[in-house]
């Protein structure tokens, strides 16, 4: 029988994943974009599940918004990319320090 | 009436400020003409105001003309007080102002700064009757620190000559010393009557008696002793006693005119009068008085001793003049205030004549100031010659001058006198009347008789100074001649200063004085007996025999007491201790506290230290900001994570 409880806990370890790419990635800039969706979605999982088990539409319909702004922002985030790649000519996100105090 | 003082005040200021201000535009005559005017306009009304107040017709008047501030109860305000006291000072002040500016005229003729020097002597008659007039310590103080600014301009008027801006400096600095006790006083005042105005100072004044301070642990001074200590000490700086007295010789630096106003006449009365208005503190301290006393009196014989040994004519009225204050301040402080103030009033005659007689001279010699290079000048200059001989017998205390009343009711007074130190006073002041005949005469006989020691050239062109500077010499030697005998028994015996200066009965030695007679005839006849005038001839004689009859025997007398008279030549080594002890002291207590206070714990540790601290920490934190992205990630998700669980925690 799967439970809540396992729904969760994939929920958990999609989220768990996601930050660890984040941090562990050092090359490539796609890969943080990426990350970032795997959260959302693994979020979204959350919301899916816990909709279910109580048995309100409210985190259904919140689902759908987040898939939506996410596609916006991925959809900026490439196109930041882009712009990125054309000024520095690489992505490597080692190199993407100009922040640095 | 308001608006009377008002103007009196303000006509000078008026004047000064469209001298100075608009010199170029209302050219020479401009500025001489409406200084005048702004002077002769307080002069008139101050002659009104006098007469007023001593025929009854205007009542004493003290009361506010304008509120400046109120600060936790204390008044800051200005206000005039004026009774007799501040009349009589306000006629003499702008009295021999107005001679002076007229004297001016001839004096400066040629001088590029003409309409600069009389804005300066303008604003200073505004200065002084700000302070005689005031009623308050607050204006006082306004007064006293403006009469020395105007001072220092004016020792420094030739300010391209080093010696006169070295000392303006010094007139300054010196003053600084005996302003800041005068602020202390001022200060101890207000801490222990919390009252700035005069008539609410005077009335606390009985409930201070009994009171103590101990400013170093263990000694509990009088309240009321400290009080007048310090202001004296304020009056020694301004009045030039010893040892604060420094700064007078030198500020001969300055024009003529100025030495005869403010270093002769006025500005150097200002502790005297302040004195004397501070009479009802001051009868109160046994301790201060005698300070008064014992001061004024070495003062009075020690400075007219320096004045043997001058050869600069300016140099030797300067010094009878600290010698004369010193009568003054004696006069003080044996509590014969009303006696102080009318040798004030008589001196700032015949002193304010005796200075500009030496200026006339001066100019008749192009500016040579050294006796040794004068002599014979009576045919040349007559109106000089006998206008400054009537101030140099006034100055001596010549029976039927003006300054033989005051001087002598001085030296009686003393006489009188029981409080501590009026022995040592009196025989002060009986030498001093010898030295003082001595000077004078050596300084007469030196200019005006005997040979004549100047070149040829400055001999063809001797001759009489023009009417500007003759006329003041004429106009002063009047009241010179004539003002003891028409103010003396009503200054001293009739209860003149009428409740503005307050003598405790036991201390009141002038109407101790009185009992014996009163009149100007009488003090005539007895004064014509009394050692005070056998010394003043005798002084008189031995100038002449020193100075005409031998002239060879004052320099192997020199030689003779060469060591008490290298001390009086070095002016008691007063200066070189200043230069090379006091002042290189300071200098080095100075660099310490500004290596240590200053450089290593201000500007070290506190200003570019707390820079520092700062500089590091942001360097130390700069290092957080590595500019990758995941290291701000992770910084984000603990900060998540540790507040999701302070959340859990919680709840």
């Amino acid at each position: 029988m799967i439970t809540v409880s396992h729904y969760l806990t994939l929920s958990s370890v999609l989220f768990i994943l996601s930050i660890a790419g984040i941090f562990l990635n050092r090359k490539n800039v796609i890969l943080l974009l990426m990350c970032i969706e795997l959260m959302l979605l693994a979020v979204n999982f959350n919301f899916i599940t816990l909709s279910r088990f109580l048995g309100d539409a409210a985190g259904q319909v919140f689902v759908f918004f987040i898939l939506t702004v996410a596609a916006a922002e991925s959809a900026i985030g490439l196109a930041i990319l882009v712009v990125l790649f054309r000024s520095r000519k690489n992505i490597e996100v080692e190199s993407l320090d100009s922040m640095k105090g | 009436m308001e608006s009377l003082y008002l103007s009196i005040v303000l006509a000078p200021l008026l004047a000064a400020v469209i001298a100075g201000l608009a010199g170029r535009l209302v050219g020479r005559a401009g500025a001489h003409t409406v200084t005048i005017l702004g002077v002769a306009v307080s002069f008139g009304l101050s002659v009104y105001v006098l007469l007023g107040l001593l025929d009854g017709s205007i009542q004493v008047y003290n009361d506010t003309v304008y509120v400046w501030g109120i600060s936790d109860g204390v008044r800051m305000e200005v206000g005039f007080l004026v009774d007799r006291l501040s009349a009589l000072m306000m006629t003499v002040v702008t009295f021999v102002s107005l001679m002076v500016h007229i004297y001016t005229i001839g004096y400066m003729k040629d001088d590029p700064g003409y309409q600069r020097f009389f804005s300066y002597i303008s604003l200073f008659t505004f200065a002084m009757l700000m302070l005689v007039m005031s009623n308050n310590f607050l204006q006082l103080f306004f007064g006293w620190e403006a009469v020395g600014v105007v001072s220092y301009l004016l020792i420094g008027f030739w300010f391209k000559r080093p010696s006169a801006v070295h000392a303006n400096l010094k007139a300054f600095l010196v003053n600084r010393v005996g302003d800041f006790g005068f602020l202390l006083g001022i200060a101890a005042v207000l801490y222990f009557t919390n009252s700035l105005d005069y008539q609410e100072v005077f009335a606390a004044a009985p409930a201070l008696q009994g009171i103590t301070i101990e400013v170093f642990d263990g000694h509990a001074w009088s309240a009321l002793s400290l009080i007048c200590i310090l202001l004296f000490v304020g009056a020694m700086g301004k009045s030039a006693q010893v040892p604060l007295h420094v700064w007078l010789p030198d500020s001969m630096e300055g024009p003529t005119p100025i030495s005869a106003l403010i270093h002769a006449a006025t500005m150097v009365t200002a502790g005297i009068f302040m004195v004397a208005r501070m009479s009802p503190l001051f009868e109160l301290s046994l301790t201060a008085l005698s300070v008064v006393l014992v001061i004024g009196a070495t003062t009075a014989l020690f400075m007219g001793l320096l004045g043997l040994v001058q050869n600069d004519i300016k140099r030797v009225v300067a010094y009878s003049t600290l010698s004369q204050l010193g009568y003054m301040t004696v006069a003080l402080g044996v509590s014969a205030h009303a006696a102080g103030i009318f040798h004030l009033m008589t001196h700032a005659f015949f002193k304010a004549l005796l200075f500009l007689a030496a200026g006339s001279v001066i100019i008749a010699m192009h500016h040579e100031q050294d006796m040794r290079k004068m002599g014979g000048l009576r045919k040349y200059m007559p109106i000089t010659y006998w206008t400054a001989l009537i101030g140099s017998l006034a100055l001596i205390g010549f029976p039927g001058s003006s300054g033989f009343f005051s001087k002598d009711a001085i030296i009686e007074a003393v006489h009188f006198a029981s409080i501590p130190g009026a022995g040592y006073a009196y025989v002060c002041v009986l030498s001093g009347v010898f030295v003082t005949a001595l000077y004078t005469f050596r300084m007469m006989f030196l200019v005006f008789h005997g040979k004549e020691r100047m070149d040829a050239h400055t001999r063809e062109h001797l001759r009489e100074s023009p009417w500007v500077v003759t006329l003041p010499l004429i106009l002063l030697a009047i009241p010179s001649v004539v003002i003891g005998w028409l103010t003396e028994e009503t200054i001293l015996f009739k209860n003149y200063f009428d409740g503005a200066i307050q003598v405790l009965p036991s201390h009141d030695v002038l109407a101790e004085l009185g009992q014996h007679g009163t009149t100007p005839a009488y003090f005539l006849i007895h004064g014509l007996l009394a050692p005070p005038f056998l010394l003043a001839v005798a002084g008189v004689g031995l100038a002449w025999y020193l100075y005409l009859r031998r002239p060879e025997i004052p320099a192997r007398l020199a030689s003779r007491f060469a060591v008490p008279y290298r001390w009086l030549v070095n002016k008691y080594y007063f200066d070189d201790f200043n230069e090379k002890v006091l002042a290189p002291a300071t200098r080095a207590l100075g660099q310490r506290l500004w290596r240590t206070g200053d450089e290593t714990l201000i500007d070290g540790a506190m200003v570019n230290g707390s820079a520092r601290i700062v500089g590091w920490l942001s360097g130390a934190v700069s290092r957080v900001q590595t500019g990758y992205l995941y290291h701000y990630a992770f910084a984000m998700i603990i900060g998540l994570a540790a507040m999701l669980g302070w959340l859990l925690l919680e709840s």
